[in-house]
């Protein structure tokens, strides 16, 4: 049987039609079982609130023991017509990679390139 | 005469606790072994006589959100806050209690550890959600400020718009680049301390007074 390591990318259009909970049990269920994950579109910041706590309420001795999460620095959008008129620009999230943290080590990180090491457990 | 003055009392009472200003709860928040216990420590320390909690070298000494009320500090100019520090366990997004055995930790100990880090880690992320009206973000100035953890909750606190001051702890060892700080977070102020040597606390002091009064 060929061994190595599962990787999903996931749309960025599969991602809009979930809720913020949808996403993080999506990303969840799958690192859990050794899946690496590729977002095309980040998550916001209180998503990746939510990801880090339920990620600690994920863990358990000799089993998972959390998240290795990489994606580049945000930029900021170009402001459309109405965030001109209220003075508001929001960061853009962008790709992102999560794995679990005893497969996936980043090894080098620039602003465009994620260089990251991955092994079969 | 007696019952104009308990009404007067009562209206003092009752006017001062309506308008009262509300205390700012500071949360301190950084990844482990930053110093952030160190500087909770100081800060009491310095203005209160007394400490919030223990400091070990050991990653997550701290696993459970401590506060400490009713600090007073004082600004140069004489201007003043009265806040609640709030120093909280190390965010990670990974917690291995293996990594516990190589400071001579059995094994139940390190999985216990391990548990409550887990637990002081949501919490401290659900405390930053609920209950905290600015940051003091804690590095350590000899670490690489980009480590993607402290990306996210500098994110996580921008998006909640809430005020923070970086401290770039430990510029008393030899290795500390508080300049590598500063240019990671730009949009931010950044203050060099020791917490352990005292070095430039007084800046940090002048800071929290000008952003979190």
């Amino acid at each position: 049987m060929m061994q190595g390591v599962q990787i999903d990318l996931i749309s960025s259009e599969k991602l809009e039609k979930l809720t913020s909970m949808e996403k993080i049990h999506l990303i969840l269920d799958h690192v859990r079982q050794g899946t690496i994950i590729i977002l095309e579109k980040g998550l916001s910041p209180d998503e990746q609130s939510t990801l880090i706590e339920m990620t600690m309420r994920e863990i358990l001795p000799d089993g998972f023991n959390g998240i290795e999460i990489e994606t580049y620095p945000s930029r900021e959008q170009s402001p459309g017509f109405l965030q001109k008129l209220l003075g508001k620009a929001t960061p853009e999230s962008r790709l992102t990679v999560i794995g679990p943290a005893n497969q996936l080590r980043l090894i080098r990180k620039e602003k465009d390139i994620l260089s990251a090491w991955v092994s079969t457990r | 005469m007696n019952i104009l003055v308990q009404t007067k009392k009562r209206i003092s009472r009752f006017l001062s606790a309506f308008f009262r200003k509300k205390r700012a709860r500071i949360g301190i928040y950084g990844p482990p072994n930053a110093g952030k216990t160190t500087l909770a420590n100081r800060i009491a320390k310095d203005w209160t006589g007394e400490d919030v909690g223990l400091v070990s070298e050991i990653p997550h000494e701290t696993r459970r959100a401590a506060r400490k009320a009713d600090i007073s500090i004082m600004g140069s100019n004489g201007s003043n806050i009265t806040i609640d520090i709030v120093d909280t366990p190390g965010v990670t997004t990974k917690i291995d209690y293996r990594d516990f055995l190589e400071y001579g930790m059995d094994k139940e100990t390190a999985v216990t550890r391990a548990r409550e880090a887990t637990e002081g880690v949501a919490e401290a992320m659900h405390w930053l959600r609920e209950d905290i009206d600015g940051v003091i973000y804690m590095l350590d100035a000899t670490e690489d400020p980009f480590m993607q953890v402290n990306i996210m909750m500098i994110g996580i606190i921008e998006s909640r718009k809430l005020p923070v001051i970086i401290v770039a702890n430990k510029i008393d060892l030899p290795d500390a680049m508080p300049q590598r700080i500063r240019s990671a977070f730009p949009q931010h102020p950044v203050v060099p301390v020791s917490c352990t040597e005292g070095k430039n606390i007084e800046d940090l002091y002048e800071k929290m007074v000008e952003y979190f009064g």
